[in-house]
């Protein structure tokens, strides 16, 4: 498909490089010549400098003979223009904006309405989003929902007291209480497709296919104690903190917001009714050890710098907090991340690139297509997630006479409500809803690229 | 400083207050009061000399209209207002000491109700409606009434903002919609309206035209003004019930009144300053009426005194139907509160505000928690949106130079030798446009006797009061008198 991306900071290049991978071609609008220097080196796309709003660029960038254009600038304002005049310009264009201001998503339905938008995107609000289901789920590191949520990816690490630690995957049976799966194991930086005599080490990040109703029986039997959360501080006071305290002070959590500039802090105090402000700088420990740091049953560092993010959560870490929820916005860190004990790690960007990775895959298939795609295990490993219907090969055949790809794996089944981790003797029916993990370099773009 | 300008508007409110004057000067005709006929007579004159002489004086006068003129402005043309709307009662002859004269028209401009007159019956009829007409153009402003007449060429600048802030009451004065004129003429028009229906239940209850206008304009201002000695002790218990609820009305925010025509309603029953003030009325009328239940005996009586009692003096009107003295010392200590808290912002009430002690409260509120943890920012908020840091500390400057007028007023009159309490509750009664202190200045007894010097320091602090210490603080600043 042919894509402009105008925009090519830190979403634009993530964007770029997931669908680049993909094979579309892509042509990156921006004003500031040095990022496309770099953006033509460092992937196979065209660039176009320039006010990504005008028409004149837009249509140097090719608009007419374009199928989708995806605003990704810092200003909100610029996206939504930049979509106006383009589709001006091309009334067949399939729209996506970037809207982030707080004032602004309050009215999104009714925006989408006026303006031709065909989908928004906000990165600090899906973040926010993904940190609230963590935080109501204490225990696992990252949580990825299928099939209406009643299937989960959930990730786990294998620390010295766990009970999985040196165990054989074949005898994972013994010591959890409820049919689940390994589907992914990451260890120091690769992803690795286990088979059964895979003997889990300290250190692994474990990926784990489960009903979403036996994640409760899961973290019993691995003898993981969580207490239900509810101080949380969070380090920062971006825009990813102002969503995160509006949607715990739903939940009855008490939020405590910890921003370096007193003008950003004020606005908070003004924005968020329950929230506690203190103006002060998370990267120094006597601040906040001041604030209660042993107490806190979470914290999440959201500044804007990774590096202060990795510290203050190595600080928190050592001060025993239950849970640590680092954000970061460099994909480039994430293998060092990997190292350090930073609790789960968030990155805005990538949520936000794989909702829009599934748009773009769902216009490209209208039938048989990915309902959903989400990366796991540092971008190694995809989850996909699929329909069957009545054109999908091999339905109703028992799954040990059917031969997949190599590196792919049918990890779920749900029928109606009823959620299986598959056996040899499991089959998909026309209706039901599949989830596929693939390590492999090729793209799944429909159920019946599975099959050898 | 823009003396031309000031000089053109009070111009204009004096022949204002000369147009006023002629209702009362009909009456006085009317019933051939010729006492109070040749008083009004020689007023309209003398206010017809000074208007002249002040438009010949300030024509071509600058355009430079700012906040400190804005405020020197109210302070000056309540003053002078006052000093002319006293010389009926002094060239009538029926209040021989001008002071004295100017002590009543004082307290009837601010809505205060305080009297120097022992029997107020004996007084000829023009000049009882003229008493308590001033109540009734005080409770809303002059200035305010003056921006919804005028077509001059002050139409559609933004300097009249400065105006309506000075002389309206609270701490966040704002515009109902976009145009001043419009938004001064909505407020009179609501003022109005309310004043007729009032009057009418008078007139049912069997009072006769002009008691029926006196009370209820004396009602509308908050003032208190009544037109027989006991003010409204010997009227029915209907007129009685009447005023209670017309007082309490009087004392809401007026936006309120234009939200409920505008069919907000959710936004008037969420307004938090509506809420407190109708929940310390119904505190305090319980709380009383517990405390004098052994007075009155009955519950009907008991209710009725105490809710026209909390009514009278939490809008700080001050009518009175029994003597309070006579009650214990709890329920005269509420009273003594209510006094000081006095009716919500932007009504014809005085007092400190119930907004203003609401954000008071609330800072206070904000500054213990910021003690316990100094790096918390938190903000104040008023019905959920945050309020800017500049009214805070306006709010804060408020009680401040409150507090400091309320001593200074204190130890001046103390002079004259009376007891603490009544110099107190003088100072407190006059400055918040109570009227009726306790003690000597009781209910049933009167201002008569304090000396002039005192007289005058209580007049202006009952004007200091009603324009909220600010526009009278300001006229003794020497550089709000020096040129630019």
């Amino acid at each position: 498909m042919n894509i402009i991306i105008a925009g090519g900071g830190k979403l634009g290049l993530t964007l770029v490089r997931q669908l680049s991978a993909e094979g579309h071609d892509l042509t990156v609008i921006d004003h500031n010549s040095s990022v496309l220097e770099s953006t033509v080196e460092r992937f196979d796309t065209m660039v176009t400098p320039g006010n990504c709003a005008s028409m004149e660029v837009l249509l140097r960038a090719g608009i007419r003979e374009a199928d989708l254009l995806i605003a990704a600038t810092a200003q909100d304002e610029v996206n939504l223009l930049c979509c106006m005049t383009a589709h001006g310009l091309n009334p067949q264009l399939h729209t996506i904006a970037r809207i982030r201001t707080p004032e602004y998503t309050q009215q999104i339905m009714t925006m989408r309405d006026v303006f031709p938008l065909s989908m928004t995107v906000n990165p600090e609000k899906q973040a926010a989003m993904e940190i609230e289901r963590l935080l109501k789920f204490p225990g696992f590191l990252r949580r990825e929902a299928f099939a209406k949520g009643r299937a989960e990816i959930v990730e786990l690490r294998i620390d010295s007291a766990s009970k999985l630690r040196d165990l054989p995957l074949s005898d994972l049976g013994t010591v959890v209480k409820c049919r689940v799966l390994v589907c992914a194991v990451l260890r120091s930086g690769n992803a690795i497709a286990p088979s059964g005599n895979f003997i889990l080490k300290e250190g692994d990040r474990v990926f784990v296919t489960a009903p979403t109703a036996n994640l409760a029986i899961l973290l019993k039997s691995l003898g993981i104690v969580t207490r239900k959360v509810r101080n949380v501080l969070l380090c920062g006071g971006g825009m990813v903190s102002y969503y995160l305290s509006s949607l715990l002070e739903d939940d009855q959590m008490s939020v405590r917001i910890l921003e370096k500039d007193h003008d950003r802090c004020v606005t908070l105090a003004g924005l968020l009714a329950q929230a506690t402000v203190i103006h002060g700088d998370c990267s120094a420990q006597a601040t906040l050890d001041d604030q209660g740091l042993e107490n806190m049953d979470a914290v999440v560092t959201l500044t804007g710098l990774d590096e202060t993010n990795m510290v203050v959560s190595l600080y928190a870490g050592s001060r025993q907090v239950p849970q640590i929820i680092t954000k970061l916005s460099r994909s480039e860190n994430n293998a060092l991340a990997d190292t350090m004990a930073l609790g789960s790690t968030i990155s805005p960007m990538e949520l936000c690139c794989n909702n829009i990775v599934r748009y773009v895959r769902a216009m490209q298939n209208q039938t048989g297509a990915a309902i959903s795609v989400h990366t796991i295990a540092d971008g190694q490993v995809e989850a996909v997630e699929f329909l069957v219907d009545e054109t999908t090969r091999f339905c109703e055949t028992p799954l040990r006479q059917i031969k997949l790809k190599p590196n792919v794996l049918i990890s779920s089944i749900t029928h109606g409500a009823d959620t299986q981790v598959p056996n040899g003797n499991s089959v998909f029916v026309p209706g039901d809803t599949v989830v596929v993990v693939t390590s492999g370099r090729g793209v799944l773009h429909r159920i019946n690229d599975i099959f050898a | 400083m823009n003396y031309k300008m000031m000089g053109r508007f009070i111009a204009q409110l004096i022949s204002i207050e000369g147009v006023f004057l002629l209702p009362a000067l009909c009456i006085s005709l009317f019933y051939g009061e010729h006492s109070a006929v040749r008083g009004f007579a020689l007023t309209v004159a003398i206010i017809l000399a000074v208007s002249a002489l002040l438009y010949t004086l300030c024509r071509r006068a600058g355009r430079l209209f700012g906040a400190r003129e804005g405020l020197v402005c109210v302070g000056l043309s309540w003053i002078i207002l006052s000093l002319l709307g006293a010389l009926p009662f002094f060239l009538s002859g029926h209040i021989p000491n001008y002071i004295d004269a100017l002590f009543e028209t004082v307290s009837g401009f601010t809505t205060t109700g305080a009297s120097i007159l022992s029997d107020v019956e004996s007084l000829p009829r023009g000049l009882l409606y003229w008493r308590s007409f001033t109540h009734w153009v005080g409770g809303m402003g002059v200035l305010v009434f003056l921006l919804a007449i005028s077509t001059g060429g002050e139409q559609g600048k933004g300097f009249t903002m400065h105006l309506m802030r000075a002389e309206s009451p609270g701490p966040d004065v704002g515009k109902l919609v976009p145009k001043m004129k419009q938004t001064a003429t909505i407020l009179y028009g609501i003022y109005i309206v309310l004043t007729i229906v009032n009057i009418v239940l008078l007139l049912l209850g069997g009072m006769n035209w002009l008691d029926a206008l006196c009370t209820a304009f004396g009602t509308a201002g908050t003032g208190g003004f009544g037109v027989r000695n006991d003010s409204i002790a010997s009227f029915s218990p209907y007129i009685q019930n009447v005023t209670t609820v017309f007082m309490l009305l009087f004392g809401v925010n007026f936006s309120c009144y234009y939200l409920l025509l505008l069919r907000q309603f959710r936004g008037v029953f969420r307004d938090e300053e509506l809420r407190t003030y109708v929940g310390i009325v119904i505190a305090a009328i319980v709380l009383i009426s517990l405390n004098t239940f052994s007075i009155y005996g009955n519950l009907a009586d008991t209710v009725r005194h105490a809710a026209f009692k909390v009514g009278s003096i939490m809008t700080t009107t001050g009518s009175t139907t029994t003597d309070y003295e006579l009650w214990p010392a709890f329920s005269k200590g509420i009273l003594l509160t209510l006094m000081v808290i006095g009716a919500c912002a932007g009504s014809t009430g005085g007092g400190i505000k119930v907004a203003r002690v609401l954000l008071l409260l609330k800072s206070l509120r904000r500054n213990i928690r910021q003690i316990m943890n100094p790096k918390k920012v938190m903000v104040v908020r008023n019905n959920g949106r945050p309020v800017d840091e500049k009214v805070l500390d306006n709010t804060n400057a408020y009680l401040a130079a409150y507090v400091v007028i309320v001593i200074v007023c204190y130890l001046l009159i103390s002079l004259d030798g009376f007891s603490i309490g009544t110099n107190l509750s003088a100072v407190l009664a006059c400055f918040n446009n109570i009227g009726p202190g306790m003690e000597t200045v009781g209910p049933m007894f009167n201002y008569g006797c304090y000396s002039d010097f005192s007289t005058v320091v209580l007049s202006l602090a009952m004007l200091a009061g009603r324009l909220e210490i600010f526009p009278i603080l300001v006229l003794s600043s020497r550089s709000a008198w020096k040129g630019r």
